[in-house]
């Protein structure tokens, strides 16, 4: 771990460093290969009659920062799960608010005439809230305590069920099935980057919160009892935190899909990193998540050519060990 | 709760015995009724999945009459609607059944190994690996290969999930919460690589495997009964053998090897017992979710914890929810055939979430 100040920022520098990297190989690597002259210029003197330039402007741009912003989300999300429940495993994924976001974007899609992500981001806004609430009211102990097997088994099952409800739709619907089938995996690809503009003031609001909420965050690890000690509400607090996490979960399932496992490894990641400070481990969340999707999105499109694997299947692949990992060293206790 | 509901049952038997020695060797009043009321449930639900199966042999694109339904039964080269009844709907209605009878079993024993409400077969990962093995099938190999191997691909499958999920759990021992984690990991990796084989694949294999997925008992024949029949016949027995061992598992490790139980043995042993119903079930008849959570849970409700009556409730209650759900998805949007998982979860689902929400109360 990184004690000093210096390290810290070092520290950072190099996770800024690693994740424009990832952004510039998202660019410039793919089933076309472009130059490098034709890279620079498509940024700086874009000419729209060349191919390449062409691809790199409608295609590869909008698809890294797609790749990068929803990496970055899904890790601060990840973050904050584990920091209020208190559970290393707790994230989007597993605790199935990236499954209730998609059961009510495959509703709008089939059912309602709701097909571009401005339209429907509000239905994967409004499922990830019943998610989180229904995962929340069954994860919960007699006492109100969260215990890790409990909430872990209730996401599980929340995820079954909003699963299984969307593969119903799908099935009687059988010309959704087709467009949203790669969406459902998770991808990056195809995306314009009309559909992120309507998005950014919904993640920049979630980042706006996220930053006043640091300090509260980090009271909220000493325990309940310190909070109110410091005259604030403990469950005030988890609340505005829960809502950044449904800003940026669903936010990213409207735009992107069910990528799972990014908001469960990176937390980890960068508290390895940085230490439990969510003023340094967050912005380290961030920058780490989206240099991972981004790479993990670069990998999925060189494993079977010509073919693309869905980014959503390779963040799964990477992180099921992790996943058992950590299920079985931390958990020892519980 | 459990050791609320034990120590009840200690009291029972306490009072049993106190009243064998003053009563002449009449059971006490409680055991006496206890045994009674578990005799009548058993048999009103023998009963009802009897009419249902009556039922649904009636009801379809083409209605009968039951009495008609009964003289095609008796005499099926006779009545004009012979065939319907015995090459169509029959095998479909008993398959139905049967692929319940297993989830439901299977999700009760895995329950009590894990003493864990919210274990099932899908949740640990034995599904998972079936689809997976089934998928891959599906899309690659049933060009070439007939497709009576598709059962033995899922199968294999949830026998060789099982195994991964039995090996990474393994840490000096087993503990349940490790099982249970595990095995939601490997669950994840299996729908990624169910997802990608799907999406990897062309449009009509990927929608066949999608339905596959959802669970459906579309043309069922009378070899699959013969090929699922087998497994069940096996090992439910087996499992009810063990079910004593089982009633002291649920007492926790510590006392169970106190009370001279070999914990991971039997806990072994049942385990195979509950893959083994589990895969064979999800080789004939898809990816049906939730009969293994929630079949367990209204047994539970009926019947109380004894597993020895539990699993043979839970059985029954599995294939009733199964045969309806097949049934609603057969006649409720004519002339659609729809897969009865959709149906499955449908019910299954909202039941199950309300059933959590009760049991922390």
């Amino acid at each position: 771990m990184l004690t000093t100040r210096l390290a810290k920022f070092t520290g950072l520098a190099c996770g800024l460093l690693f994740a424009l990297i990832a952004f510039v190989a998202s660019v410039a690597f793919g089933h076309t290969a472009i130059s490098t002259t034709n890279l620079v210029d498509a940024v700086l003197h874009y000419d729209p009659t060349n191919i390449d330039q062409i691809i790199v402007r409608s295609e590869r741009l909008p698809r890294a920062m797609i790749a990068a912003i929803v990496g970055a989300s899904l890790a601060v999300a990840g973050a904050l799960m584990q920091t209020m429940t208190r559970n290393p495993l707790a994230s989007p994924g597993i605790l199935g608010i990236n499954a209730g976001a998609m059961f009510f974007v495959v509703v709008s899609v089939t059912l309602l005439p709701l097909h571009s992500p401005s339209q429907y981001v509000w239905a994967a806004l409004f499922g990830a809230c019943i998610a989180a609430a229904v995962v929340y009211l069954l994860g919960r102990g007699r006492h109100g305590e969260l215990s890790p097997l409990r909430v872990v088994l209730a996401g599980v099952a929340v995820t079954a069920l909003f699963v299984s409800f969307s593969q119903g739709l799908l099935i009687i619907d059988q010309e959704g099935f087709e467009s949203v089938l790669f969406w459902l995996a998770g991808s990056v690809s195809g995306r314009e980057l009309d559909m992120l503009t309507p998005l950014l003031p919904l993640f920049l609001s979630a980042a706006v919160l996220c930053l006043v909420l640091m300090r509260h965050a980090n009271a909220l690890l000493l325990g309940d009892d310190v909070v109110k000690g410091l005259g604030l509400s403990a469950n005030v607090i988890k609340l505005l935190l829960g809502l950044v996490v449904i800003l940026l979960a669903g936010s990213s399932v409207a735009l992107a899909g069910m990528i799972g496992f990014v908001g469960l490894i990176v937390p980890h990641m960068a508290r390895g990193l940085f230490g439990v400070d969510h003023r340094w481990m967050l912005p380290g969340c961030m920058l780490l998540g989206a240099g991972l999707l981004l790479f993990a999105d670069v990998v999925a499109r060189f494993v079977i050519p010509p073919q693309e694997i869905p980014v959503g299947v390779m963040t799964a692949l990477l992180g099921t060990p992790f996943f058992i990992y950590i299920a079985r060293r931390r958990l020892q206790a519980a | 709760m459990s050791q609320e509901h034990i120590s009840q049952k200690h009291m029972n038997q306490t009072l049993n015995m106190c009243g064998s020695g003053r009563i002449s060797g009449r059971n006490s009043y409680p055991a006496q009724h206890a045994k009674r009321r578990a005799q009548c449930i058993l048999l009103s639900l023998g009963a009802l999945l009897l009419a249902s199966a009556w039922l649904s042999l009636s009801l379809g694109s083409y209605p009968t009459h039951p009495l008609k339904v009964l003289e095609a039964l008796v005499a099926p080269a006779t009545s004009d609607i012979g065939f319907i009844i015995w090459e169509l709907r029959l095998p479909r209605i008993v398959l139905a059944i049967l692929v319940g009878a297993a989830l439901a079993s299977a999700g009760a024993i895995l329950q009590g190994i894990v003493r864990n409400p919210l274990a099932s077969p899908d949740v640990i990962g034995i599904t998972g690996g079936a689809s997976v093995a089934a998928v891959l099938f599906l899309v690659s190999l049933s060009t070439t290969l007939s497709m009576l191997w598709l059962p033995v691909a899922a199968i294999l499958g949830a026998f060789a999930a099982a195994l991964v999920v039995f090996a990474l759990a393994w840490r000096k021992g087993m503990t349940p919460t490790r099982l249970v984690l595990v095995g939601v990991g490997i669950s994840a990796a299996m729908g990624a690589v169910t997802t990608l084989l799907i999406v990897l694949s062309d449009d009509t294999l990927a929608m066949n495997a999608y339905v596959w997925l959802t669970g459906s008992i579309y043309a069922a024949q009378w070899g699959d009964i013969q090929g699922l029949l087998p497994w069940l016949v096996l090992f439910i027995p087996l499992a009810l053998l063990h079910s004593r061992h089982m009633d002291t598992l649920s007492l926790g490790d510590d006392t169970a090897t106190g009370l001279g139980v070999n914990v991971t043995r039997s806990r072994l042993l049942l385990m195979i017992c509950s893959v083994a119903l589990a895969g064979s079930a999800v080789a004939f008849a898809g990816g049906l979710s939730f009969v293994g959570l929630v079949a367990p849970h209204i047994a539970r409700r009926l019947i109380g914890r004894g597993f020895a009556l539990l699993l043979p409730v839970s059985a029954l209650v599995g294939g009733l929810i199964v045969l309806y759900a097949d049934l609603l998805g057969r006649v409720a949007f004519l002339p659609r055939d729809l897969p009865a998982g959709i149906f499955v979860s449908g019910i299954g689902a909202p039941f199950f979430v309300y059933l959590l929400y009760r049991i922390r109360q």
